[in-house]
């Protein structure tokens, strides 16, 4: 019985995020782009309902995007749903697979398992901010490319996005340093291999430049 | 997910305040790893969420190290202590519970005090359709006759026998830490030891803390047997999985005779579990086979397996004895 009503409950929760992404979404696409404006902290100050949308501007790849979102939705799908960029990819949306991997800060994080309001006023870089102002590629995208470490793709971004930062870390140094810290990211067509080779390619690319 | 109102707090009494509004089931976010997750479930279900991360540009975010030992601030990231140099150096057993525990990138993000207080990852409290006394008291018990291979053979009850998986939480007991707390009721310090409760009759009531309590501060002081610690960790990958057994060491050795011994158990026990009787059998003894065998027998005297889980046992004593006979020959 208690279950059903959470069953129910959960479906009704679902119908009203539908209605409110709709709107949220109606908001943000009504609302004229103002970096730094003070709607955003004007709207944050006031009391406010639970069904009411927030108001966040996240800075993604360098440049600002004013949203108005549910307080549930997640960063993974602001990026994707609310800012556009459908590059970072939704796995499991559970932390446990890590194809939504993003960085913060140049600090890379599950994207999935952070709601879009935490986010605000720190710089989000995802696999679209990676290449360089002409379209040169990272040296990570070419090494994945060079050493064909990927089948069918989809846990690719997030790949990358791990592998930059595992670099960056100092966390490449050997194979097996790579395996564990390249753990958190999945690749069910199992291109792991070819997965490491690339990080030691693209590590040695980045120590020369 | 069901929905809340969003606060932010910028210190510890804004955030205690914001999350003591009477009639509110409020909940402290920090990294958000193990609530998110949650909430996605229904297994959690606030109405109210209070981010306290502002609260890692202060002290709250901060290592320090002295001569007593270590002050860890509850909102350091897993990462940023797994890589400290002197948490290495002289708490290795803390670096190596950190390190080996989730992934880089859920190690950016998963705070020291939300780490500690994660829920169990028992399948029967996370998915909602399944009877369980931890997430609806009464409900009964899926696990008792289901399938419980990653159940706790140590300190189960008779409503519960879900798993505590944390990792560093075993370092923090077998080193005797302390938590410094801020609530409606002022600030307190409570040794790690009494931060969790057993499941008894009531899962459900996980801590002894407050529901508007916040974890400030931990403190780890250092001893002879800090150095000389490591974390061993047995499971079914080797990366990026919760522990089937694991083991927090900390040694005092004069010679080969064990002067202080500290044995923590992970993966086996529904809490964080020191075992007691196990170091005090080592104490005056030459640290060597047969001793640490004895001692890992103790250790699991009291194991009350179920259907899949008879196998921790044996694998639980071997984690013992190789984690006691490795931190013996380490050099430090």
């Amino acid at each position: 019985m208690e279950n059903d009503r959470q069953a129910r409950d959960s479906e009704q929760n679902t119908n009203c995020s539908r209605r409110l992404f709709m709107a949220g979404t109606a908001v943000a696409a009504s609302m004229p782009f103002v970096s730094g404006s003070s709607a955003a902290t004007a709207m944050h100050k006031m009391p406010k309902g639970i069904d009411e949308p927030e108001a966040v501007t996240l800075n993604i790849n360098k440049k600002d995007y004013r949203l108005a979102v549910d307080a549930r939705t997640t960063l993974l799908d602001a990026i994707r749903d609310h800012a556009g960029m459908t590059g970072t990819k939704k796995g499991c949306d559970h932390g446990q697979c890590g194809a939504c991997t993003v960085h913060i800060e140049g600090r890379r994080i599950l994207s999935c398992m952070t709601l879009a309001v935490m986010a605000e006023g720190q710089k989000v870089t995802t696999i679209e901010g990676l290449a360089g102002p002409a379209g040169a590629l990272h040296p990570v995208q070419q090494a994945f490319i060079d050493n064909d470490a990927f089948q069918c793709g989809y846990c690719t971004p997030g790949q990358i996005m791990s592998a930059v930062a595992c670099i960056a870390e100092g966390h490449a140094a050997s194979d097996d340093d790579i395996r564990e810290y390249m753990s958190g990211n999945l690749c069910r067509c199992a291109a792991y291999p070819n997965i490491v080779a690339a990080v030691k390619q693209a590590k040695t690319e980045m120590e020369r430049t | 997910m069901q929905p809340f109102s969003f606060r932010r707090a910028n210190d510890p009494i804004d955030a205690v305040d914001a999350v003591a509004v009477q009639g509110a089931s409020s909940q402290f976010i920090a990294g958000g790893t193990n609530m998110l997750d949650y909430m996605k479930l229904n297994v959690l279900r606030p109405d109210r969420l209070v981010d306290i991360n502002a609260l890692a540009q202060g002290v709250h975010g901060r290592i320090e190290v002295n001569d007593n030992g270590l002050r860890l601030g509850a909102l350091v990231r897993m990462a940023e202590a797994q890589d400290h140099r002197a948490i290495k150096r002289d708490f290795p057993v803390i670096a190596e519970s950190l390190m080996l525990a989730a992934s880089q990138q859920i190690r950016n993000m998963a705070s020291l005090g939300g780490n500690i207080l994660q829920k169990t990852r028992c399948e029967y409290f996370r998915e909602i359709s399944w009877p369980c006394n931890k997430r609806n008291p009464g409900a009964g018990c899926a696990a008792f006759e289901g399938m419980n291979r990653e159940h706790a053979i140590l300190g189960g009850g008779p409503a519960c026998i879900a798993t505590y998986h944390g990792d560093f939480a075993q370092a923090l007991i077998a080193l005797d830490a302390t938590v410094e707390t801020l609530g409606r009721r002022g600030r307190r310090k409570l040794p790690f030891a009494e931060l969790h409760r057993l499941p008894g009759e009531t899962p459900n009531i996980e801590t002894t803390l407050d529901p508007d309590e916040l974890i400030t501060f931990i403190d780890v002081p250092a001893g002879p047997h800090t150095r000389r610690s490591r974390y061993l960790k047995i499971r079914d990958r080797q990366s990026y999985q919760f522990a089937l057994a694991s083991v927090a060491v900390a040694l005092n050795l004069d010679g080969d005779t064990v002067r202080d011994a500290r044995l923590a158990l992970g993966g086996v026990a529904t809490v964080p579990w020191r075992a007691r009787e196990a170091e005090e059998s080592l104490r005056g003894k030459a640290l060597d086979e047969e001793t640490a065998q004895k001692a890992a027998d103790i250790a699991f005297a009291d194991a009350k397996p179920r259907t899949h889980n008879a196998f921790k046992i044996p694998l639980g004593k071997a984690t013992v004895v190789r984690a006691l006979l490795e931190a013996k020959d380490m050099r430090v």
